[in-house]
């Protein structure tokens, strides 16, 4: 019990990228699989702030003048992350921008189906 | 087939990961580098933000790599989805008064609220990306509420570009004038927790504020384009 | 506080997989926002306010905002 208890970030975080991962593997529809690939980045980022957690710390922000330095959370991987959300969403605008290119010119979006036409 | 097959591999690679899993125990401290930023950030950089002197002082240059893969993305849109742009308005029904008119009432408080962020992103939560964001939801309502009132196309480019030769102007001057590396904060540091305080930060957010709202709202006009 | 946090878990994981079968493309992707906005409570609850506000702004709002236009402008159901 007290494993769950301390691991439970972790196991929602490693739930997430597994579901993402599984997303992409199986299904057909490029939409669907771009939908698994948001999936997958949220999970990455939660599992890089939970590292970055420690117990009964406060946010790194001075705002008021009597706070104390020993007490506060990590603040690195919070820079990180920032960075990655921003990456995610420039990737995830530029798949769709293809997708919607594929669509156009094939006229389905299967994967299977636009692996199968010739030249 | 293709699902159990799949199944299986990924229950192995999550065995083998949680095997791993005790050497990084949940809430305790595992660095050093925090600890040096939380106690001597707010000397060097007079921000009372460390996340915001993290991501602007001390790890500037990865920003401006990130600045850099959001504009690639903005190009490579408008590449791929190059059509003509039709002239003809098309038989395009006109929403009601209502919506027309409370999305042009909302207009202008969203931008001022986004403006807000990113001035104060040193002292207060927040930043240029979360800004800039606001910025662009800010022209998704107006997309979705009033149809048929596109932004001023060249007015956005020349926005986004005056914005991203700021942040690179201001990097080399700091290289000219301290001489010891790019991005060097030579404005004087001010006192704590005021509005003009810690050196360059302030005009590198209100930069990358700028240029992230009209990039993300230059990609959603991309996508609408009723020609398709 | 160990109850809230393991019923918001349990939440976004039931989310996560019903965006998996959802067979209208819509679905999807209203249940891949809420993934996202959980994530967002999740970060406040591990004190990254700036990062709460980065996922709920850019991850919420914006990225399905972009999924709804583009599904509009090819199909909608998924075969």
């Amino acid at each position: 019990m007290t494993f769950l208890q301390d691991y439970a970030y972790y196991i929602g975080a490693f739930g997430l990228v597994f579901i993402g991962l599984f997303t992409m593997l199986v299904k057909r529809n490029l939409i669907k699989v771009i939908i698994g690939l948001s999936i997958l980045e949220t999970g990455v980022n939660l599992f890089l702030i939970s590292v970055g957690y420690i117990s009964k710390g406060t946010a790194p922000i001075f705002s008021k003048t009597g706070l104390k330095a020993e007490r506060m959370v990590d603040p690195v991987p919070q820079a990180l992350v920032l960075t990655a959300i921003v990456i995610g969403v420039a990737v995830l605008a530029l798949a769709l921008s293809l997708a919607v290119r594929l669509y156009h010119h094939y006229g389905v979006l299967d994967l299977r189906k636009i692996k199968e036409q010739r030249w | 087939m293709r699902s159990i097959i799949s199944f299986v591999l990924l229950l192995i690679i999550t065995w083998g990961i949680s095997l791993s899993l005790d050497r990084i125990p949940f809430g305790e401290s595992k660095t050093h580098v925090g600890d040096y930023y939380i106690e001597k950030g707010r000397e060097e950089t007079g921000a009372s933000n460390v996340v915001t002197s993290v991501v602007v002082n001390y790890r500037g240059f990865d920003t401006l790599g990130e600045v850099t893969v959001l504009f690639v993305a903005a190009i490579g849109l408008s590449a791929v989805l190059y059509t003509r742009r039709k002239k003809q308005k098309g038989e395009v029904e006109p929403a009601s008064l209502v919506l027309t008119t409370g999305c042009r009432f909302l207009f202008p408080l969203i931008l001022l609220f986004g403006a807000y962020i990113f001035i104060h992103g040193h002292l207060t939560p927040g930043g240029g990306f979360q800004g800039g964001a606001i910025i662009a939801s800010a022209f998704l309502l107006v997309y979705m509420g009033c149809r048929g009132r596109r932004i001023s196309e060249t007015g956005s480019k020349t926005v986004e570009s005056l914005s991203g030769l700021i942040f690179l102007v201001v990097g080399l001057i700091g290289l000219a004038v301290g001489g010891r590396y790019f991005l060097f904060n030579f404005l004087p540091k001010g006192e704590l927790n005021s509005l003009f305080s810690a050196g360059i930060i302030p005009i590198i957010y209100i930069a990358i504020g700028c240029k992230v709202g009209s990039e993300l709202g230059g990609i959603i006009d991309r996508l609408v384009e009723e020609s398709g | 506080m160990i109850l809230i946090v393991g019923a918001l878990i349990l939440l976004m994981l039931a989310a996560a997989i019903a965006a998996l079968f959802f067979k209208d493309l819509i679905n999807a992707v209203i249940a891949s926002c809420m993934v996202s906005l959980i994530a967002a409570i999740l970060f406040y609850l591990l004190q990254a306010p700036d990062v709460a506000m980065a996922e709920a702004s850019i991850g919420a709002a914006l990225v399905s905002a972009i999924f709804i236009i583009a599904i509009r402008r090819t199909q909608r159901n998924e075969e």
